[in-house]
């Protein structure tokens, strides 16, 4: 259905670097990441707003890179000031039709505005609309322009959750009845509950295309670990030891034992916070991993504390309220933090 | 806090002082004028066919010209707002010239371009249009000092129009020239109206240019001037106050058409 092949451009501050992806009719495509990586500007180089610096734009199998805005049969919904504020809600909906010289103009306003329950507002201005009111009508409108695909700019962002979750489920069953969505979102539950694919973005890159359960379940971006609850993730190479069933991995500024299988190269590296124990002298025992560090913060948790140490780069501990007492943890002792070559959990 | 609220109060008192004086200094020769007038020579002024003759003339030919310039400045004003390209800053300070030269060297210009042995003014009179001593001049030199309050009052309007609502519209099938129909210009309207406004009600008052350009047939500040220089204050007062009036009353109407839209 749609596929962009190394798309690249730059605007301003922001820029993207060889985005490439393919959505399938009927699928829903997350792009999910945090403020300012680009995903606003994706969404407009789809749209034809903003015309990419270089690579391209196929949709419905012809290339559309250079195609004006207007032939692109390409829907885009804001979060929000995308109604024409002159306009009622009835005329909103109705201006695509126009455009398209349409017959039947009324019936086919009522029937998309009954399609998203924006009945009962039409003859009202876009000014007097509630969050959740103002996007169905500007899905409506996007329906009325009988365009299959939709590009959704944080749709769900301004709304409280309530609406959230009857947008939530406007969203699905525009999707189910053959409408293709491409969302981009910071809201990771948003993307869980809605996406059938969820690309991850970070500093104009999708790091990470895949489906949800695989993307949360192994993060490969610090953005979506830190969604999880993955307090310390790194991303470096593994290197096999020789005469040793030990594997060496190094990020920058640290160098940890772990005891895996997986094979030499660049992967990924999660280790939980209760996996690692703070010790003021070296502990002898199983642990192949001893660092010195300093403690630069102390955080309540759930349970017990989070005791972040700096060991070149930043571990996270989680330590009981006893052990903090008996250890007298406080920002900026020297402490060792160990933990096991088995607690780290590698993955490519 | 009880300092800086009668610290508050001392500037708030002080200013208000100083605009009133500002608000005395514009309405004060008005009012004098109307004082030192009798109706009776207002009703005078009223059935003299040369007086009525000067301010109709004054009123269309400032009408025409903001309404045939508009159909050029209202474009020149949306790209200005919408587009870059090299040299925009000094396009937009020579949309401002007018404003800044004296209008009688603006006069002198204009007349250079519409006099017969120019090629404009000889091209035009092969279509039979003459502009020196005819309502034609007249309205180019009105134009001419005028243009700017419309072009820069649309620009501003077109520019707080959200870029992203014009977008959207492309993307739901629009072409741009009906984005700029149904959407660009309504939303700019209101600003569009104050520059259509200020542009008429400049052209509308124009001495300067327009005397030279045409001083017949007479617009009524051509006649208020020729009353005042021939025959002094008291013969020109109820002309001045007469067309002052007409003005007066036509600016308000248009002011509330624009509070109403």
């Amino acid at each position: 259905m749609l596929k962009l092949e190394n798309i690249s451009l730059k605007v301003g501050e922001f820029e993207l670097k060889n985005i490439s992806f393919e959505v399938e009719r009927c699928d829903y495509f997350v792009i999910l990441g945090l403020s300012g990586v680009g995903k606003s500007l994706l969404l407009e180089s789809i749209a034809g707003l903003i015309n990419p610096t270089s690579g391209k734009i196929f949709l419905r199998g012809e290339e559309i890179t250079s195609k004006k805005i207007q032939q692109r049969r390409v829907s885009i919904v804001y979060q929000d000031a995308d109604l024409f504020p002159h306009l009622t809600v009835f005329e909103n909906i109705a201006y695509p039709l126009k455009c398209n010289g349409e017959k039947n103009i009324e019936e086919k306003v009522l029937s998309c505005a009954e399609m998203v329950g924006a009945v009962e507002f039409l003859q009202r201005k876009p000014g007097t609309l509630s969050g959740g009111e103002y996007q169905r009508v500007s899905l409506a409108r996007s329906l009325a322009a009988d365009n299959d695909i939709f590009l959704l700019d944080e749709p769900l962002a301004s709304l409280d959750s309530k609406s959230k979750s009857e947008l939530r489920m406007l969203l699905r069953k525009l999707n189910r009845n053959g409408i293709t969505i491409i969302h981009v979102t910071h809201d990771y539950e948003e993307a869980i509950s809605l996406a059938t694919k969820i690309g991850v973005m970070e500093k104009g890159a999708l790091v990470h295309i895949a489906p949800p359960e695989e993307v949360f379940r192994h993060p490969k971006s610090e953005f979506v670990a830190h969604f999880i609850g993955t307090k310390n993730f790194f991303k470096g190479n593994l290197k096999t030891i020789p005469q040793s069933d030990l594997k060496e991995f190094a990020a920058a500024g640290i160098n940890i034992f772990c005891l895996t299988d997986v094979e030499d190269g660049e992967v990924f590296l999660t280790l939980q916070p209760e996996e690692i124990s703070i010790s003021t002298e070296t502990e002898k025992g199983s642990s192949r991993n001893h660092f010195k560090g300093k403690i630069i913060d102390i955080a309540p948790a759930k349970v017990g504390f989070e005791i972040t140490v700096s060991i070149g780069a930043e571990l996270i501990a989680l330590v009981s309220g006893d052990s903090k007492g008996e250890l007298k943890l406080e920002i900026g002792k020297e402490v060792w933090v160990n933990f096991k070559a088995s607690s780290c959990k590698i993955y490519k | 806090m009880i300092s800086s609220f009668k610290n508050i109060s001392w500037m708030r008192l002080t200013f208000t002082f100083l605009g009133g004086i500002v608000l005395l200094f514009i309405l004060a020769p008005i009012a004098g004028m109307y004082l030192n007038t009798s109706i009776g020579s207002i009703t005078n002024a009223i059935g003299d066919e040369e007086v009525r003759d000067s301010v109709w003339l004054s009123l269309w030919t400032s009408m025409a010209g903001t309404i045939l310039f508009s159909f050029f400045a209202i474009p020149l004003a949306y790209i200005l707002a919408r587009k870059n390209f090299p040299l925009k800053s000094l396009v937009n300070g020579i949309i401002d010239l007018p404003i800044i030269i004296p209008h009688s060297a603006a006069g002198i210009a204009v007349l250079g371009i519409l006099t017969r042995d120019s090629w404009f003014g000889r091209s035009a009179e092969v279509f039979g249009v003459k502009f020196i001593g005819n309502p034609a001049g007249i309205i180019m030199a009105m134009a001419f000092v005028s243009i700017p309050f419309l072009i820069n009052a649309a620009r501003d309007g077109f520019a707080a129009v959200p870029e992203r609502l014009e977008k959207v519209a492309l993307t739901l099938g629009a072409s741009p020239i009906r984005v700029f129909f149904t959407i660009s210009l309504p939303l700019a309207w209101r600003s569009v109206l104050s520059g259509f406004i200020l542009m008429w009600a400049r052209g509308l008052s124009e001495f300067g240019a327009v005397i030279i350009v045409a001083y017949n047939p007479k617009t009524a500040p051509v006649l208020i001037f020729e009353r005042f220089t021939s025959y002094g204050l008291k013969y020109s007062l109820p002309v001045a106050a007469l067309f002052v009036a007409v003005c007066l009353a036509i600016f308000i109407v248009l002011r509330l058409i624009k509070k109403k839209s």
